[in-house]
């Protein structure tokens, strides 16, 4: 302690002074002007013609396919974070870190391929083409924006399960197994009560990438208004159509989202370093 | 079953594995492969046209060149912020921290029509740009400053554990030696936090490569002068060339992996040297 303060003495100030100075100058100008931007376009034109282009028929659909695809991504996505997290936490198995590499492949592929892939499989020219033939549409229509979304978000919830179960270890479920609970009973009494926060963390940081993805959902979607538009697609149309300020408007709601997804990643963090901390039984353990 | 764990007590072995599995290779591995076999199963002529003609040579340039000067840009200045958010106290450190979540969060079509609009000739910046006889939208430097936003946080939030992991008595050992700051920075502080600077460097120079939707608004989508190679893509699906698509897409996805590994190697090294060190 002694040490830091001494050392906090001899940091020159206007090292300190131009260190702070370039940081906020850099932020200021690279990330906050942006997001000032998309609320002060968006209110260029007033607030009835906000209201007027966030309510138009077209927008609406978008925002409805929007929260389809987010909803269906996290239910499976969520589904498939608990299976892999118990799988790769509670056993130990040969070929457990290739899985774990595995599962974090989508992470290093980028939007437009990530789109791709899927129409390489169900394009016309693509493996599974020939369904569309018996009136499975799956590119340029919903099921192709949902798998390509799902495929973007597929890492975020097993990954932020898979370190924490690891961390807490089996004692607590082996214990509950000795007692007679089933394999459902130490899920949802045991295991889930430990991990809620970093379940819920997972799912607000998919849910914004969920909501907000473009290129690949833009690679598979085919862009047909009010069919197979997302928000962000939307906002691409208006934008392209000179409709700065619609495009703006629009924006300002995805905008939003970010903004409210970072206040609860912070409000998260908290509570997942609780989580984090022994539990009562680990301590025991060290006590004895 | 039994043979393949070790024994445990704990049910859903099978049925966690299983699904598990499945579902992985449904949604990642199936499409992936097909992105394999599509672009590698072609005659090497047309593999090689699809992905050496001029107008996509043109784009690789452009997208690895863009990428670098991003990614170094970002270094610098990521090493500077992080620094601040790390060392010193001051009103609004907690405010600047957040921002730095930003262009994770915000979706990149957003980023992309906001940068454009402050950029370009009527923008907020773009008007102080203009007389100065510097053309930022529609320009590779437009595609710059939007590969700059979007890898910001890549740097930032891997070198920041770095700093927090320094240890001051290093420095406070290099002062007592006689050291003034900036050779301590020089042969002390920047030594330490090379790996992390590496690996943030990377990973954010893999993530601008394959960048799209914070890209093709500022850009103006120019061939032979403003069209990145993601882009290219997509206009090879508009054409039905599936195959082409498939081949540069696959070159990507290589060299994505391939720095990606790199950065994993290098970790994994770098902590296996810090024990033996210990």
């Amino acid at each position: 302690m002694a040490i830091s303060s001494r050392h906090r003495h001899t940091e020159e100030t206007w090292m300190r002074n131009l260190f702070i100075g370039v940081s906020i100058a850099f932020i200021g100008l690279l990330i906050l002007l942006p997001v000032i931007s998309v609320f002060t376009e968006a209110f260029r034109k007033g607030i009835s013609f906000y209201l007027t282009s966030i309510s138009d028929p077209l927008a609406m659909s978008a925002l409805r396919l929007t929260l389809i695809t987010a909803g269906v991504t996290l239910v499976a996505n969520l589904i498939f974070g608990l299976a892999a997290s118990w799988l790769i936490a509670k056993f130990n198995f040969p070929g457990r870190n290739l899985l774990l590499s595995l599962i974090d492949l989508p992470f290093a592929v980028s939007p437009v391929i990530s789109g791709l892939v899927f129409v390489l499989l169900f394009g016309a020219r693509g493996w599974f083409g020939a369904l569309s033939n018996h009136g499975i549409q799956i590119i340029f229509a919903t099921p192709g924006v949902i798998l390509a979304t799902i495929f973007v978000t597929f890492p975020f919830i097993a990954r932020e399960l898979i370190p924490l179960m690891q961390e807490q270890g089996a004692d607590e479920e082996e214990a509950a197994v000795q007692l007679g609970a089933n394999g459902w009973q130490i899920f949802r009494r045991v295991t889930l009560p430990n991990i809620r926060w970093a379940l819920i963390y997972g799912v607000v940081l998919a849910n914004a990438r969920a909501m907000g993805e473009f290129g690949a959902v833009s690679v598979v979607s085919g862009h047909i208004r009010g069919r197979t538009n997302t928000l962000p697609l939307h906002v691409e149309i208006l934008y392209n159509e000179y409709n700065f300020s619609a495009a703006f408007a629009v924006a300002s709601l995805l905008a939003l989202l970010a903004l409210v997804t970072l206040v609860a990643k912070a409000a998260l963090e908290s509570r997942i370093r609780v989580e984090e901390r022994p539990t009562l039984m680990e301590m025991e353990q060290v006590e004895s | 079953m039994t043979r393949l764990r070790q024994h445990s007590v704990i049910p859903g072995f099978g049925l966690t594995l299983g699904y598990t599995l499945s579902y992985l290779s449904l949604i990642v591995l199936i499409p992936l492969s097909a992105l394999a076999v599509k672009g590698a199963a072609q005659p090497w002529a047309q593999f090689s046209e699809a992905v050496f003609d001029p107008r996509t040579l043109a784009a690789w340039r452009l997208t690895f060149g863009t990428a670098l000067i991003a990614s170094l840009i970002n270094a610098f200045f990521g090493l500077i912020v992080a620094w601040t958010l790390v060392r010193y106290d001051f009103p609004g450190r907690r405010i600047l921290d957040a921002l730095i979540d930003v262009p994770f969060a915000l979706p990149t079509a957003v980023s992309g029509i906001a940068l454009t609009a402050i950029y370009s000739q009527n923008g907020w910046m773009g008007r102080w740009l203009q007389p100065l006889g510097i053309k930022a939208a529609f320009s590779p430097l437009g595609i710059v400053i939007a590969l700059t936003f979007i890898g910001l946080p890549f740097i930032v939030r891997t070198v920041q554990p770095a700093v927090e992991d320094l240890d001051p008595a290093m420095e406070e050992a290099a002062s007592l030696l006689g050291a003034s700051r900036l050779t301590a920075l020089r042969r002390v502080i920047l030594p330490a936090l090379q790996p992390a600077l590496i690996a943030g460097f990377i990973t954010a120079f893999a993530r601008a490569l394959g960048e799209y939707g914070s890209v093709i608004f500022i850009s103006g989508n120019m061939p032979m002068k403003t069209e990145i190679a993601s882009l290219l893509i997509v206009t090879k699906l508009e054409q039905f060339d599936y195959a082409g698509a498939a081949a540069i897409g696959l070159l990507m996805l290589v060299s994505s992996f391939v720095l990606l590994l790199v950065v994993n190697v290098g970790q994994w090294w770098s902590t296996r040297h810090m024990r033996r060190i210990a």
